[in-house]
């Protein structure tokens, strides 16, 4: 099989990384190859964070995703998709939370977020799933599990669902929220045909 | 038993297996994660050193004793450790060692590119460049059995991509290495010049049967798929090349890079119509083949910066990347990394910045972000500890040539141990009048929260005596010294006010935690109720000035509709900097 891409980006504090670790362990114990790369120097501090994720039953060989080749984008904040969207394969499917975190430059009103990123992003993908996976966690009872929701998109989307996600999932977060986490996993799965 | 692991993790998984039994490190992005995996190994003895001149010379100490031993750092922190570096690649070794450079094709997160490959050419010192997780792990087993074997430090050069990505890795047992006898050998240990005149002429012999070494190590091989087209390529760039050739071009894979095997190049080259050379840096590999006298392409033809990624050496090769959908790439805002909110720097530098009579010498940390808006409170930085050096430097110009400026130099708790201590003891010994601020937030914040001598714990959560940062300045000879919450601006103001026209040096510490820290019990008894209130805007007060957001904080939103700003509770954490700024006293502390 060739290989596979995907890139998982968001805001420092949206529980990417997590949600990447979570798939590359499925992935693995699936018996695919798999690497992963993430830059993440600055995040804490607000910035952006990208986690990008290759994986194929033969060597996947560079860590790091080739512009113009990712299969599918999941963004847990939608300018971050934008300003990953160089990265999708002409006719990839995005995957967009449709949450706003506005950056500094825009709290202090040096540029303007602007009104009509999910309509560039659909003008430049045929696929894109939008989903307000913040307030459907928040639903669910805690926003931090938006990044499981979208995570359930996200293997769905790639046919990736007959791994045992919840078995990862009662594995790699702590006791007390593997049942809102097996809900969102569920809820993210669900949003998708 | 196979695992998913990044190259620090697989670094770390190798010294265990590897029996080594003494890491010491000074953190470093990328390479931080090595000792703080390496901690969790109780077979293990780790320690942050306050610098990496420090953790070298601990790890040599530890080999002389007998132990297998290794120190990590990022690649400036070579630069600090190069001077024991350098002698005790002529000593040899007693438990086999190991330092680990983690260096940054691409500058993420450093101030420069610099090629630590020239290190191990310059010390005479053999080398490894894993490409990958697996071979990090093998390549630390490795190292430390040869540098038994050889009697030399090994090298092990890491960059960005390998010590931060995930693949999988088949993991082994630890073999134990017992700690070797330890005797009196002068002749190996004390480096007179006499010493070393003859250790100096027996590299050359060592240099020899490695270099035998390298033309039949497992880890420099080829891979033939025709003669049309070879590449040579080391770590990283190994994958990258094979992303772009595939199978339409045969490859030599080097992973033991100084001594390069002469024999195995030559007859690759000598196989191949064209040759290209993948290396990330310098043309360290390249311009070893044109010394053989090899026709081969690297840096005519790549770019001599950077990353080697699959879309660069495409692009270089092609003039062309892979076709990308096209969209308004304007509409993409800037996301600049910011102060947190609740940051301990934020009161100091807003106030700082005010200040027009000054230069500001600043130094490596989070804190570096205050060069830019809103702050414009730095104007330079330049490696660690160099904030209170060069800032001397500086004054003693402006002093001597009339010039009426205050120096002001800005560094962390960690960074003042790391190498501000030295710099200090300048300034006081050389009668200056700088006027030197430590911003102490208890823990080394950049790096993701490492312990430091000023913490109160070790690597491994042991408890440890916590320096006083105040008594230790004292010592050197500071006469004025202030210790003041940074949070509160008049104190901030008073403190720089007080030493600006003095004659003699000052130090201010300021004193607060930084807002991400697991804060521990002395933390909690020293500031009860940290982080625990809320700030709030009364609408009707607000006047749309905005002025409380040029402090910075992102916690500070502001509404255009209604031209107002407001609070986003769930990241203020009430350190009030905003409620002292605010003209109209529309920002006030929520009631409990």
């Amino acid at each position: 099989m060739a290989t596979k891409n995907i890139l998982l980006t968001g805001v420092g504090g949206q529980g990417t990384i997590l949600a990447a670790k979570m798939l590359t362990i499925g992935l693995m114990e699936a018996g695919y190859d798999v690497k992963m790369s993430e830059i993440h120097g600055m995040s804490q501090r607000g910035g952006d964070v990208t986690s990008q994720v290759r994986y194929s039953k033969e060597k996947v060989y560079s860590p790091v995703i080739e512009k113009g080749t990712a299969d599918i984008i999941v963004s847990f904040e939608k300018m971050e998709a934008l300003r990953s969207l160089e990265y999708i394969k002409p006719g990839g499917t995005v995957v967009v939370n449709t949450e706003e975190i506005p950056s500094m430059t825009v709290m202090t009103g040096e540029e303007d977020y602007a009104p009509d990123v999910i309509e560039e992003i659909q003008k430049a993908v045929g696929k894109v799933v939008t989903m307000d996976a913040s307030t459907m966690a928040a639903d669910l009872g805690n926003i931090k599990a938006a990044n499981v929701i979208l995570l359930g998109t996200l293997v769905k989307a790639m046919g990736l669902d007959d791994i045992d996600w919840e078995d990862i999932i009662r594995k790699n977060v702590k006791e007390k929220f593997i049942d809102l986490n097996l809900k969102a996993l569920k809820l993210g799965m669900d949003s998708v045909d | 038993m196979r695992k998913l692991l990044t190259g620090d993790e697989a670094i770390a998984r190798g010294a265990y297996e590897a029996g080594v039994r003494h890491a010491s490190a000074y953190p470093g992005t990328p390479s931080t994660e090595i000792l703080e995996n390496i901690a969790k190994y109780e077979e293990i003895y780790a320690e942050w050193a306050p610098n990496e001149k420090v953790a070298m010379e601990s790890a040599i100490g530890a080999s002389m004793a007998g132990a297998r031993s290794m120190a990590s750092m990022k690649h400036v922190g070579v630069n600090v450790a190069a001077d024991p570096l350098m002698t005790f690649a002529y000593m040899g070794v007693n438990g086999g060692a190991v330092i680990v450079t983690a260096d940054e094709p691409g500058m993420f997160s450093s101030q420069n590119e610099q090629d630590n490959r020239n290190y191990a050419k310059m010390g005479k010192f053999p080398m490894f460049e894993p490409a990958d997780s697996q071979e990090c792990l093998d390549m630390m087993k490795a190292a430390f059995d040869m540098s038994e074997e050889y009697n030399v430090i090994f090298m092990i050069r890491m960059v960005t991509r390998v010590c931060h990505s995930k693949s999988l890795v088949e993991c082994g047992e630890r073999k134990e290495a017992p700690v070797k006898e330890w005797k009196p050998d002068p002749m190996k240990y004390v480096a007179l010049p006499a010493h070393s005149r003859i250790l100096r002429v027996q590299i050359e012999e060592r240099t020899k049967k490695l270099a035998e070494y390298s033309e039949k190590s497992p880890f420099n091989f080829a891979e033939y798929n025709g003669n049309k087209v070879g590449v040579i390529a080391s770590g990283a760039s190994y994958y990258y090349a094979k992303e772009v050739f595939g199978e339409d071009a045969s490859y030599l894979k080097l992973g033991f890079t100084n001594p390069l095997p002469a024999g195995l190049i030559e007859e690759f080259c000598g196989k191949m119509d064209k040759v290209y050379i993948i290396e990330e840096d310098d043309p360290y590999i390249e311009e070893f083949c044109k010394t053989l006298g090899l026709e081969v392409h690297g840096k005519d033809t790549f770019p001599p910066y950077g990353e080697m990624t699959p879309d660069v050496l495409r692009k270089s090769l092609t003039g062309e990347t892979l076709p990308e959908v096209s969209y308004d790439h304007s509409k993409v805002i800037r996301r600049p990394p910011s102060l947190c909110a609740g940051c301990p720097h934020r009161g100091l530098f807003y106030r700082l910045g005010k200040r027009k009579d000054i230069m500001i010498s600043g130094d490596i940390g989070c804190y570096t972000l205050a060069a830019g808006a809103p702050y414009n409170a730095m104007n330079s930085t330049v490696c660690m500890g160099a904030s209170i050096s060069v800032g001397h430097g500086a004054q003693q110009v402006f002093n001597r040539a009339g010039v009426k400026r205050k120096v002001v130099t800005v560094l962390g708790d960690s960074t003042f141990f790391h190498t501000g201590v030295e710099s200090l003891i300048n300034t006081v010994y050389n009668n200056s009048n700088t006027i030197n601020i430590i911003l102490d937030n208890r823990i080394t914040g950049m790096t993701g929260h490492q312990q430091n001598p000023g913490t109160g714990f070790t690597v491994k959560m042991e408890p440890a005596h916590a320096i006083n940062i105040e008594e230790l300045v004292r010592a050197i000879g500071i006469k004025h010294v202030k210790v003041i919450d940074p949070n509160d601006l008049k104190a901030v103001d008073e403190a720089l006010d007080a030493f600006m026209d003095l004659d003699e040096p000052s130090v201010i510490i300021t004193r607060w935690p930084c807002v991400l820290k697991k804060f521990s019990d002395a933390d909690l008894s020293e500031w009860p109720g940290l982080f625990r209130s809320k700030d709030f805007v009364q609408e009707d007060k607000c006047i749309g000035c905005k002025k409380c957001q040029q402090t910075g904080c992102p916690a500070l939103l502001f509404d255009k509709e209604k031209k107002k700003v407001h609070i986003d509770r769930a990241n203020c954490v009430g350190c009030d900097v905003c409620v002292q700024v605010c003209p109209t006293k529309a920002i006030v502390k929520e009631e409990k």
